[in-house]
């Protein structure tokens, strides 16, 4: 089976501290900006930046999850139909700056969706995107991270997975499969 | 990543369990999307339904329209009695007409029995029964059931009566099926003359004094004593319906337990339940009318999905 390393738990944890402090540098004290974390695999990288930024910064964090299964533009195009995730959203996101968090950053068109499905809390004053992978000349929509923990160059034929500790794997780890051998 | 093992909403009967919970998780999700400052998604803006209602109705019309709406569907009404039904039309050709303007979806309501599945049989779109005669009427007991998870917790293991008119009723029947397929206990209560014949063999328990029933369950599901389908005299008066199988607060009282009282609507208030009982802690009614939306909205995104 053909599997590369990206990043192992020792750099993922650096990454997380990384996106914190460039956060605090960019938001101060997160009066105006709230995180969303997008169902249902951003909602893992989210809690581990709440968690980290609970040890660094005392300023109180507004975050919750968006899940855009109902926004997507392949409804009734895939084999198989996504299930939705839980959106757990408790305040109002008019005049504020959100930061969109998820984990791979491939195609674009889940970021497309979950803009699409946040509009229905407010009208963000500014919108920034925060991903751990970004997958390099991939992209079917215009989309750019603000943030990302590492730029991969990847093949349609592969797949970036990324494993946590809390899912039950050994260590926190982002490798490259092939497909077929996923 | 889951879909319904059937295109058509024909029935409780030709749903599994892991459809109906699929149904509860999804509703779930649009429960969440109703209580947004937008509530509507654009799921199926590219679906055209068709409301075909043969019969009167209220509340199952404008739950499905709304329903519809939310989701972005294209919507169009057909009530039969400004129709060409009423010129000798056949159902197949009122259906068929309606489909060749392009409609992916149709929610029928018809007097007959076993009218959408003999129209899913004849016409490509998806069906969704809302309400055959006397047969099925599945998104009310999807949503009851559904009203009752919310408020309890669980189906699986909790005794439910139906209460009253239940020779007439298809919510009652849909009920059955759906209760008994996700773990609860039921039982049938009326008058003897409101209970079809072999209702035992469904696997229900019949009993005809009301209190008994009420000490019995966990939540009580009446239901609306439906003049319109009575040809003949099935009890002697309202007054005397009322005075045996009517709950009031009074009875409630008696039973030393809180129990869930639940109505598909529209209530006659004053026969089968007093408003001191409608309008009280107990009563889970209108939780029901949100709650249908929410489920019919889950019902409409599953069968859309399904290839």
């Amino acid at each position: 089976m053909q599997k590369r390393l990206v990043l192992d738990q020792t750099q993922i944890s650096i990454i997380i501290s990384r996106f914190c402090h460039q956060l605090i540098e960019n938001h101060d004290d997160f009066e105006n900006t709230v995180l969303l974390g997008l169902q249902p695999r951003g909602a893992m990288v989210l809690d581990r930046i709440v968690q980290r930024m609970r040890e660094i910064h005392p300023s109180p964090l507004k975050y919750g999850y968006l899940d855009a299964t109902f926004h997507r533009d392949d409804f009734r195009r895939r084999d198989i139909p996504l299930k939705a995730n839980e959106t757990r959203i408790e305040f109002l996101i008019e005049n504020k700056k959100v930061i969109l968090v998820d984990d791979v950053l491939y195609k674009g068109r889940s970021v497309r969706a979950a803009m699409d499905a946040m509009i229905a809390y407010g009208r963000p004053l500014k919108v920034e995107l925060m991903v751990l992978i970004d997958r390099k000349y991939t992209r079917d929509f215009p989309i750019k991270p603000n943030y990302y923990g590492r730029q991969v160059n990847t093949l349609e034929s592969q797949y970036v997975s990324v494993e946590w500790q809390s899912q039950g794997y050994a260590e926190d780890a982002i490798w490259i499969t092939e497909k077929e051998s996923k | 990543m889951q879909q319904l093992s059937t295109r058509h909403l024909l029935g409780i009967k030709g749903l599994t369990e892991s459809d109906i919970q699929l149904v509860f998780e999804t509703a779930d999700n649009f429960k969440e999307v109703l209580n947004r400052p937008i509530k509507k998604v654009p799921s199926l803006r590219d679906i055209t339904i068709a409301n075909v209602f043969f019969e009167n109705s209220t509340r199952t019309k404008l739950s499905f329209e709304l329903a519809e709406k939310r989701l972005s569907a294209d919507v169009v009404n057909f009530a039969s009695g400004s129709s060409s039904v009423k010129k000798g039309e056949t159902l197949i050709d009122t259906v068929n007409n309606i489909l060749a303007m392009k409609v992916d979806m149709v929610v029928m309501r018809h007097s007959s029995p076993g009218a959408p599945h003999f129209l899913s049989r004849h016409i490509r779109a998806n069906i969704i029964n809302a309400g055959d005669g006397t047969h099925e009427h599945p998104t009310q007991a999807l949503l009851d059931a559904f009203s009752i998870r919310e408020r309890l917790g669980d189906v699986a293991g909790k005794k439910v009566a139906i209460i009253g008119d239940i020779l007439h009723s298809r919510v009652a029947l849909s009920n059955i099926f759906c209760l008994q397929k996700l773990g609860a206990e039921v039982m049938v209560c009326g008058p003897l003359t409101l209970m079809p014949r072999h209702v035992a063999a469904l696997g229900v328990k019949v009993e005809h004094d009301v209190f008994k029933a009420l000490q019995w369950c966990d939540v009580a599901n009446v239901l609306r004593i439906q003049m319109e389908r009575q040809q003949i005299k099935y009890f002697p008066s309202l007054r005397e319906y009322s005075l045996y199988y009517g709950i009031n607060r009074r009875l409630l009282n008696r039973l030393n337990k809180e129990i869930v009282i639940m109505h598909p609507g529209p209530i006659n208030r004053g026969v089968e339940l007093n408003s001191d009982v409608a309008d009280s802690e107990n009563a889970i009614i209108l939780q029901q009318v949100e709650n249908g939306v929410a489920v019919r909205m889950a019902v409409l995104y599953l069968l859309a999905s399904v290839k």
